[in-house]
């Protein structure tokens, strides 16, 4: 019990991360599966954020005094992850937005339907 | 200058990426002209390292001067010299390539925008190519993918926009499975650096950290290359995307996933550790004889040409793998120089499709009755490619599918061998079909039953313009070269396979 507790952020982003995958491959609207994306890649800045915690630490900021810090390294992945993330998001939508133009919905079941009497 | 050529090769797409739009506003030609210079500058600079690494070996680049593995550090080394000449070579073929496909392919103000696009993607991929540090090797993935999407969905065809959206979604998860993988071995071993995390992790084989950081890289990884079970966003987005654009994404898109491939399992881990440590390599070999014979089968029953290369490309990757999954220098060597080999086959193949779709605007293979006469060069492009593919001496296909064969014997799996002959077979069978139509079949004059209204009426042959053919035949050409002459390449991949297995 107390191994689950003390783990408690670890166990967040596993719960997070497997929202986010189930939702970003079992939703049906396009704009859910770019909310599904958005959870799992944020659950694992969450596990990035974990793992850079240094017991006791503090913020990696010069100060006086040698204090622990925590290591600012994956801080730093993490912000360039979310930039990958922020401009995966942006041109998702982006297509969205193309899709809704030419199929006038962004539901997947209704655009294969429209594809199927194409062909 | 020359010391900086590692940083100036990614740079100098990356800056004129930015330009391009800026430039196409005077004149919509001069982005073109800027893609094609900088494709060529970056061909050259390849070059140029690669022969350098050939006189001196090892060449390892110190990003801001700071050392590794403190810093990023780029190393090109035989293996990825390789890829690196043949990545940048295609970029540069289909740069040439690509202004009458495009422009009769994607709306003319959206041009300069594609031609940023490419640069970025080309960037992207020679990036992931040349680094030596891991993470900044999964920022450079991210670049190319997102500028893959971009290239599929600025097709015209709404099919596209479609494609596009179901590859972002796998790809970003496989993306983001890589970034976890990193993260794991990051959590045990402190480093980003491809080569220290090599000399750290043997002694940590029996983690489980380890062993979970290898599944996540494992699966990413064989999402980005479409290894069989996760290939499902390929053949849509090879389809639909614009010819030029399936030509350089068939070319070196999963050529370079499975690059990345190659390096997490024997740079970064050891080929020990997959035996023994956590004995995935029987699975991908499973997974890659599964490949090999689906991707062919399934290619036969396709009807349209793009669809029918792009299942194609499922089996070959199958090949790739299964070369790499043998775990044996020969295996290996087979695999480097198949994906030499398949990136100018298929590279020449969908070229030619393209140059189809640009003078006739058909896909479908029923409709190529008469093509033969109509624009003889590429079909005789065609006809090498697709000899190539299938494996007949003299050609490139032969020399990889005789070493993985080779290799399986070595390896004691000799029932890999029969999956070898067969998807030969099927793949004979499918290129046949094209093939009995477009010079055994009658021209028949207003039969066809798809595509625009028709100009070709005459027999005349009318082959593709020149800047479109020319492509077509210095890799049609090479396909045969490689197969005669194939000392160079053959040599490159037995070093860099030694340093894999070392």
């Amino acid at each position: 019990m107390e191994f689950i507790l003390a783990k408690y952020n670890y166990w967040i982003y596993i719960f997070l991360m497997m929202v986010g995958f189930y939702a970003a491959i079992a939703k049906k609207n396009l704009v859910k599966k770019v909310i599904g994306l958005n959870i799992f890649q944020t659950a694992v800045f969450l596990f990035y954020i974990s793992i850079s915690k240094v017991q006791g630490g503090t913020a990696p900021i010069h100060m006086h005094g040698n204090p622990v810090y925590d290591n600012p390294l994956p801080h730093v992945l993490i912000l360039t992850a979310i930039v990958v993330a922020v401009s995966t998001t942006a041109v998702a939508l982006a297509i969205i937005i193309l899709i809704n133009k030419a199929f006038g919905t962004v539901e997947e079941d209704e655009i294969m339907d429209i594809l199927e009497l194409n062909d | 200058m020359f010391k900086d050529l590692p940083i100036l090769i990614i740079v100098i797409p990356l800056l004129c990426a930015v330009i391009t739009p800026l430039v196409g506003r005077i004149n919509r030609v001069f982005s073109w002209y800027l893609v094609v210079i900088a494709t060529a500058l970056c061909f050259l600079g390849s070059l140029s390292l690669m022969s350098a690494v050939l006189q001196t070996g090892t060449i390892s680049y110190w990003l801001g001067g700071w050392e590794p593995p403190w810093g990023i550090e780029y190393v090109i080394d035989y293996l990825n010299g390789f890829v690196l000449c043949l990545v940048a070579f295609m970029a540069f073929v289909v740069a040439v390539y690509a202004r009458k496909s495009v422009e009769s392919e994607v709306d003319e103000a959206r041009l300069p925008v594609f031609y940023a696009v490419y640069l970025l993607f080309v960037t992207g991929l020679m990036g992931i190519v040349i680094t030596g540090d891991i993470f900044n090797l999964y920022v450079f993935l991210e670049i190319a993918s997102l500028a893959g999407y971009a290239l599929i969905a600025i097709a015209r065809r709404r099919e596209a926009l479609i494609a596009s959206f179901s590859y972002l979604v796998m790809g970003t998860i496989g993306a983001t499975f890589i970034l976890l993988g990193i993260g794991h071995l990051y959590m045990v071993t402190g480093t980003l650096n491809m080569a220290d995390l090599g000399a750290r992790l043997p002694e940590l084989y029996g983690s489980k950290v380890v062993q979970t950081a290898f599944a996540f890289f494992a699966t990413g990884l064989s999402i980005k290359i479409a290894l069989f079970p996760l290939h499902n966003w390929l053949p849509n987005s090879y389809t639909y995307a614009p010819s030029a654009v399936s030509a350089i994404m068939a070319a070196t898109a999963t050529k370079v996933g499975a690059y990345a491939l190659i390096r997490v399992m024997f740079t970064v881990f050891h080929a020990d550790f997959i035996v023994s440590g956590i004995q995935l390599n029987e699975m991908f070999l499973f997974l890659a004889a599964v490949a090999i014979l689906a991707g062919s089968i399934l290619a036969v029953a396709q009807t349209d040409i793009k669809k029918m290369l792009a299942y194609s490309s499922i089996g070959q990757i199958g090949y790739i793998v299964l070369g790499i999954s043998l775990l044996n220098l020969t295996g290996i060597q087979g695999s480097l120089l198949h994906i030499l080999n398949h990136a100018l086959m298929k590279g020449t193949l969908f070229l030619v499709a393209g140059a189809i779709v640009y003078r006739l605007g058909i896909t479908t293979i029923d409709d190529f009755k008469g093509l033969g006469k109509k624009m003889p060069v590429s079909m005789a492009a065609f006809t090498v490619g697709a000899l190539s593919m299938i494996g007949v001496p003299l050609t490139v296909g032969f020399v990889s599918k005789w070493y993985l064969a080779i290799a399986s014997l070595e390896a004691g799996m000799w029932f890999l061998i029969p999956v070898l002959l067969l998807s030969s077979l099927l793949t004979a069978v499918y290129f046949w079909r094209v093939i009995d139509n477009i010079y055994f079949q009658p021209h028949e004059v207003g039969k066809i039953s798809h595509g625009p209204e028709l100009v070709h009426e005459d027999a005349r042959p009318q082959d593709a313009p020149a800047l479109m053919l020319w492509p077509i035949i210095v890799t049609a050409v090479l396909c045969v070269v490689f197969g005669i002459f194939t000392s160079l390449p053959l040599s490159i991949a037995e070093k860099a396979s030694m340093i894999l297995l070392r």
